[in-house]
């Protein structure tokens, strides 16, 4: 089902749950909102589902406006970080309440229920409550429940916030899988960006009510739209840095107090012809402690990561974030030269924070 | 503590482990003393006083206060009472009042107020629960007195005047219809408790699982009977349970309203008897004694009601188990 949100604006009263998103998702494809808390995610997600009711815009499931339609009649399944089981049914009546409602004949029911708890690897459960089973389990629970309808639509909200980290971590693997074999179109919410990145075909991305950037996961990563992207897509996150560019025999420079960084045209040519100081943004991984390097600068804090070690640099006022093999044993206070990797660098207007190197 | 290699214990340490399980038991004792001593003085020993009572002839012509210089009369009073020919049509119009009024108003009406009020804005629900809360809070003399004028015979009553003012034949509504009013009287009173029980259990269902329902293809209505019902199941019971029992001892509005009557007894319950035999006999002579065995009896339907309540609704597992986590 291919789902088309235009100019969707949610409001409580003064309170902006959302505004003006519009949002093309194809069908079969899997598309992760991803936003800090409050941003609007779960908001966007129960407009769609039909719980509220869009105070503007259009939503159209394939070809049909759904802005009225009851969320029963929209044929959607929906999985909930609080798992949502009615606690007073079994898991068995759980899964088959969907099919219930649908008038389905019993023994298909049946059929049907004890299918989808197989391929949930749930089917020596059924005759539990919600109660009893550990918060894995009744995700699983929640998720043959949202299935068993054979939905046109999947809509998850953050379903794996609640779970340890090696749970989270197969149940990704597990939900991805299901949906490409499905080929029901997803919309996956969390705050989660690695859960976004691994998971999602698309991601959009939100702030604050308002849709930030809507791209593949790689795309968001190398060519952020603007430095909200930038800073939230990462982990650890982007370093920051106001520079002014400038050219300089045949190349360009980037410069803030002490430090001075070559660029080649290619990424120095735009925020050099915008005039004026510039946010420049570098990815931890883009910058290297090496023997000779652009700029030296002393060692703040390490923080070992176990594979690898965090590191923040300060270079006299500013701080850079940056990782490093553990096996050279870097020492807070040591002295280091750190090479720039700045074929990767970004560059921002600091009033509008959009990317001065890749146009909306 | 389990140690690896068990001794018998020393002597001194059994004295110490008594006097531990001697501290714990006087501490639940002593939570338990201002509820215990509440109990005791508001319920137990009036109720021996009321038993003790109900074996004397006590009335106003023999009257005395001091407990020894009554007569004792063994169970007379008990056997006047059961040959009494009133006596089984008042209990059964209690049975009636009671029935009646819990299904229509205490439960039903309390449970319908609610669904929709919860289902509609927040804050208009909370006008129309607040004013549902109002002949609760009325004292009963005023909101009795304000029923009386409405219903009252022309040309008093605001219903007549009405009736007058559109040419209608004008009634007598309490004497035509008193039981319609006894009920509906008692009813609205009885609608908010039974009214804010219910909303806050509603309320208290998680957000979620509404929308879960919804989200899973129900209609509200479906959602009420699937969802909503089955989760304030608990709730639900306390409410008759209470309310029965609360029905059951109240008359004040009763002896306002019609007081027993219009004739012989006609809205008499049995409550309301235990009063007029004690305290207000027709014929200027308050009975203690015989109005005491009405009030004996009445403790121990309630008392009975009460166990077998328990017992059908399974009160002990909503103690044993915390349902409100599984929400
Ligand atoms: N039912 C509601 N009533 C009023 N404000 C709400 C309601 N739901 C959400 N909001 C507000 O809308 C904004 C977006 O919330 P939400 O969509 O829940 O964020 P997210 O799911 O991204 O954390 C927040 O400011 C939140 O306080
Ligand atoms: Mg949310």
């Amino acid at each position: 089902m291919e789902i088309r949100i235009d100019n969707l604006t949610k409001k409580f009263g003064d309170v902006v749950g959302v505004e003006d998103l519009t949002l093309h998702i194809d069908d079969g494809e899997f598309v992760a909102f991803l936003g800090p808390s409050g941003c609007g995610k779960t908001t966007t997600l129960l407009t769609l589902a039909g719980i509220y009711k869009p105070t503007d815009g259009l939503i159209r499931f394939g070809d049909r406006v759904v802005n009225t339609v009851q969320p029963k009649d929209r044929n959607i399944g929906m999985v909930f970080q609080s798992y949502a089981l009615y606690p007073h049914m079994t898991i068995f009546q759980n899964i088959a309440y969907p099919l219930k409602l649908k008038k389905t004949p019993k023994n298909v029911q049946n059929e049907q229920v004890r299918q989808v708890a197989n391929v949930m690897g749930i089917g020596e459960l059924l005759d539990r409550r919600p109660g009893q089973l550990s918060g894995g389990q009744q995700q699983r629970v929640a998720l043959g429940r949202a299935l068993v309808k054979e939905p046109d639509v999947l809509l998850f909200d953050e379903p794996l916030s609640n779970l340890d980290a090696r749970l989270r971590l197969t149940m990704r693997g597990e939900i991805k899988h299901l949906q490409k074999n499905l080929g029901i179109t997803s919309i996956y919410v969390t705050h989660d960006q690695v859960e976004a990145m691994t998971m999602a075909d698309r991601i959009a991305v939100m702030n604050r009510g308002h849709l930030q950037a809507f791209d593949a996961p790689d795309e968001l990563y190398d060519r952020p739209k603007t430095r909200f992207v930038a800073g939230f897509v990462g982990n650890p996150p982007m370093n920051f840095l106001d520079v002014e560019v400038s050219p300089s025999n045949g190349h360009f420079l980037a410069q803030a107090d002490s430090i001075q960084l070559p660029l080649g045209a290619e990424r120095g040519a735009p925020p050099a012809g915008h005039g004026g100081p510039v946010v420049m943004g570098i990815r931890p991984e883009d910058i290297q402690i090496v023997d000779e390097g652009d700029v030296t600068g002393e060692i703040f804090v390490v923080e070992p990561l176990g594979r690898e070690d965090l590191i923040d640099a300060r270079v006299g006022p500013h701080g850079f974030i940056l990782l490093a093999d553990t096996e050279k044993q870097h020492r807070a206070g040591e002295r280091v030269s750190l090479k720039f990797d700045m074929t990767q660098a970004q560059f921002f207007d600091p009033q509008t924070e959009r990317s001065l190197l890749w146009r909306q | 503590m389990s140690e690896p290699n068990r001794k018998p214990k020393s002597s001194a340490a059994l004295l110490q482990s008594r006097r531990n399980a001697l501290r714990s038991y006087l501490g639940a004792y002593g939570f338990m003393a201002p509820a215990g001593v509440l109990v005791l003085i508001f319920f137990l020993i009036p109720v021996a006083i009321v038993l003790y009572l109900s074996v004397t002839n006590l009335a106003s012509s023999n009257f005395t206060s001091d407990l020894a210089k009554m007569e004792f009369i063994g169970l007379k009073n008990y056997r006047t009472l059961f040959n009494d020919q009133f006596a089984r049509k008042i209990f059964f119009n209690t049975i009636f009042y009671v029935l009646v009024t819990l299904s229509l108003f205490n439960v039903s009406l309390a449970l319908i107020v609610s669904l929709l009020t919860t289902h509609i804005d927040r804050s208009a629900g909370f006008v129309f629960r607040a004013l549902w809360i109002l002949p609760r809070i009325t004292s009963p003399v005023v909101y009795i007195l304000i029923w009386k004028r409405m219903a009252a015979e022309a040309p008093f009553g605001i219903l007549n005047q009405f009736n007058e003012l559109l040419g209608n034949p004008t009634y007598n509504y309490v004497a035509t219809n008193p039981w319609v009013f006894v009920v509906v009287v008692n009813g609205f009173i009885g609608v908010s408790f039974g009214m804010i029980i219910f909303t806050s259990a509603i309320e208290s269902i998680p957000k979620d699982l509404l929308n879960a329902s919804l989200v899973d293809g129900s209609s509200r209505m479906q959602r009420i009977r699937y969802v909503i019902l089955p989760l304030i199941r608990w709730p639900l019971l306390f409410v008759v349970t209470y309310q029965t029992l609360s029905l059951l001892t109240s008359f004040v509005e009763i002896q306002l309203l019609t007081d027993g009557g219009p004739g012989l007894y006609r809205t008499e319950v049995w409550s309301l008897t235990a009063f007029h035999r004690a305290l207000s006999n027709y014929f200027g002579n308050a009975q203690w004694g015989y109005g005491s065995a009405f009030a004996v009896l009445l403790v121990m339907i309630g008392v009975v009601l009460a166990v077998i309540y328990m017992r059908v609704f399974r009160f002990d597992e909503l103690v044993a188990e915390p349902r409100v986590e599984a929400l």
